[in-house]
């Protein structure tokens, strides 16, 4: 009987699918878009690099200047996608928990790195940043230079990356039953541990999946970060950088090579986050 | 009562930790533009503004983003339905696919159209036997511009739609309605205000994407230059205070951006059918 009932149900529900109208329409129209766009421009990629020899591939992108340039936008992107953890999560923490007058203005500020052109957030970092600058005139004196070294850079990261962060913990947040939390107090513990031992848990998913999008728009960043690097080899040059050097030498099949080696380590990332989210679904749906 | 106050302080700092970060990152960037561009006056900003080629590269920035904005739109309704609405094999595969522009950079973004469109592309010939230039002409920033900015509309519709379910849909194609009947009377309204925050962010990206669009435009004044890289051309020749004003302009576009995001997010908030963020 039972299996009767399954086999009935299965039937109904694959009958169900088949009732709404135009999957061969848009599925075909996904498809033939989705290759123009993306597939047959990326394979282009492996094109062009077919034409390399495999030393000749390994020469260019273990290049000294290179290697530098992959170092420095990893730690840059590294140190700038930590910090706006720590920031992002203290900022979805009070858009959440506490109501005070200019909330929802702050809430709505958090946007500004996707609005603002990365051209113009850029050249305004650079100058701001720059010894005469507003900011960095404060720490001239301090001895600390802020715009062309590496600390510019991670500042322009930081300001790109920040909604990622918020934006993924700030739902996550709202949604949490805060039952749990009342019951950790009632057992007698404090807030902080409350927060590391319930709190934290519940949100870690989400704070990864935020660090992971910060990271990799930080690794392939290029509009707010070129003026402040500053663009100097062995110091500030990051990897899209050196990309854009070998175009303008029109030195194609090496701009290609590195480009290679960064879409791969961006598809590691894009895997890895989408990994975390399917489990954060999952869990989702289990609860 | 201890424990209140410690709480009043903690919920104190960490306020005015967020206020300060906001502060120093987002709005004192975003202040200073305004403030340098009008540095030397009214004059020289309203002159800056009036350029011909500023003028020029505001209006190819905007048909760019135009284009861009109507093939996405376009994209993501037609992909959002047969993602949501179907059960296919490789729709996770499918799915990665559209979100790959977001993961690579724009630089490479733009190196792809150079590989398959420039001199050493495998379409270089094709193409230019019928004399169409696409590199370092406009169809290759509108090419760039469409890549960069692929993703933002599905990625909209996608989890909103699967969260909504299709019962109602299947209902009312079980009663006899026709395809597009079903898309405008009920799957419409029901994803307008997510489509429009979609469009919204699209529209933001597109009209400020620099690296992508600066490999493939050849920067030729008033010809290929789009209002970004206008701004940057002016920084790097130290006309400084010419560049912020043509960046002010584009911090105008984003301020009112941000306004209609946020009312779009409040009012799909207030009917309930807004991706729950």
């Amino acid at each position: 009987m039972d299996t009767i009932l399954k086999n009935l149900k299965n039937f109904t529900a694959k009958r169900k699918v088949g009732v709404i109208p135009g999957f061969g329409l848009s599925i075909g129209i996904t498809i033939t878009l989705i290759s123009f766009i993306v597939v047959i421009p990326l394979l282009s990629v492996l094109v062009a690099i077919s034409g390399f020899t495999w030393k000749e591939f390994w020469d260019c992108i273990t290049d000294k200047m290179v290697l530098h340039a992959y170092q420095v936008s990893f730690v840059c992107s590294f140190i700038a996608a930590l910090i706006n953890c720590v920031f992002g999560l203290i900022l979805a923490w009070v858009l959440t928990r506490y109501k005070f007058p200019g909330r929802r203005l702050l809430d709505g500020l958090i946007e500004l790195p996707f609005a603002l052109p990365t051209a113009v957030a850029g050249i305004a970092l650079t100058t701001i940043y720059a010894d005469q600058g507003w900011i960095g005139s404060l720490f001239k004196p301090l001895g600390v230079k802020i715009s062309y070294t590496l600390i510019g850079i991670t500042i322009a990261l930081i300001f790109i990356g920040i909604p990622f962060v918020v934006r993924s913990v700030q739902p996550v947040l709202e949604k949490l039953d805060s039952q749990y939390e009342e019951a950790a107090e009632m057992l007698g513990a404090s807030r902080l541990r409350t927060f590391f031992k319930v709190i934290f848990p519940e949100i870690l998913p989400a704070l990864l999946t935020g660090f992971g999008l910060a990271f990799s728009r930080g690794l392939g960043e290029y509009g707010s970060v070129v003026f402040i690097a500053g663009n100097i080899p062995y110091k500030t040059q990051i990897a899209p950088l050196i990309i854009m050097g070998k175009l303008e030498q029109f030195s194609y099949a090496g701009a290609t090579a590195i480009a290679l080696v960064m879409i791969v380590f961006a598809f590691i990332l894009l895997f890895a986050i989408n990994f975390i989210q399917g489990r954060m679904n999952k869990a989702a749906k289990n609860s | 009562m201890k424990q209140e106050i410690k709480s009043s302080v903690t919920r104190i700092v960490l306020i005015a930790l967020c206020v300060i970060f906001v502060g120093v990152m987002l709005i004192v960037p975003l202040a200073s533009v305004l403030v340098y561009s009008l540095r030397e006056g009214w004059e020289v900003f309203s002159s800056t503004i009036s350029d011909k080629y500023t003028i020029a590269a505001l209006k190819l920035t905007l048909y760019a983003a135009v284009i861009a904005v109507a093939f996405n739109t376009i994209f993501g309704l037609f992909s959002s339905w047969a993602i949501t609405k179907f059960r296919f094999k490789g729709k996770n595969f499918l799915t990665t696919l559209i979100d790959i522009p977001f993961a690579i950079s724009p630089v490479i973004a733009g190196l792809i159209f150079i590989l398959i469109f420039g001199r050493i592309g495998w379409a270089y010939d094709f193409f230019n036997n019928h004399s169409i230039k696409v590199v370092f002409a406009v169809p290759g920033i509108v090419l760039a511009t469409i890549f960069v900015t692929f993703p933002f509309i599905s990625r909209e519709l996608i989890p909103l739609m699967h969260s909504q379910g299709s019962e109602e849909e299947e209902a009312a194609a079980l009663m006899g309605a026709k395809g597009l009947t079903i898309y405008r009377r009920i799957t419409l309204p029901h994803i307008k205000w997510g489509l429009l925050y979609g469009i919204i962010l699209c529209t933001a990206r597109a009209l400020g994407e620099f690296g992508a669009v600066s490999v493939v435009s050849g920067k030729i004044r008033g010809k290929t230059n789009t209002l970004p890289l206008h701004v940057e051309q002016l920084f790097q020749e130290f006309h400084l205070t010419a560049s912020f004003a043509a960046a002010s302009i584009l911090v105008l576009i984003a301020i009112i951006i941000l306004i209609l995001k946020n009312i779009v997010e409040y009012k799909g908030k207030k009917e309930e059918n807004f991706r729950v963020r």
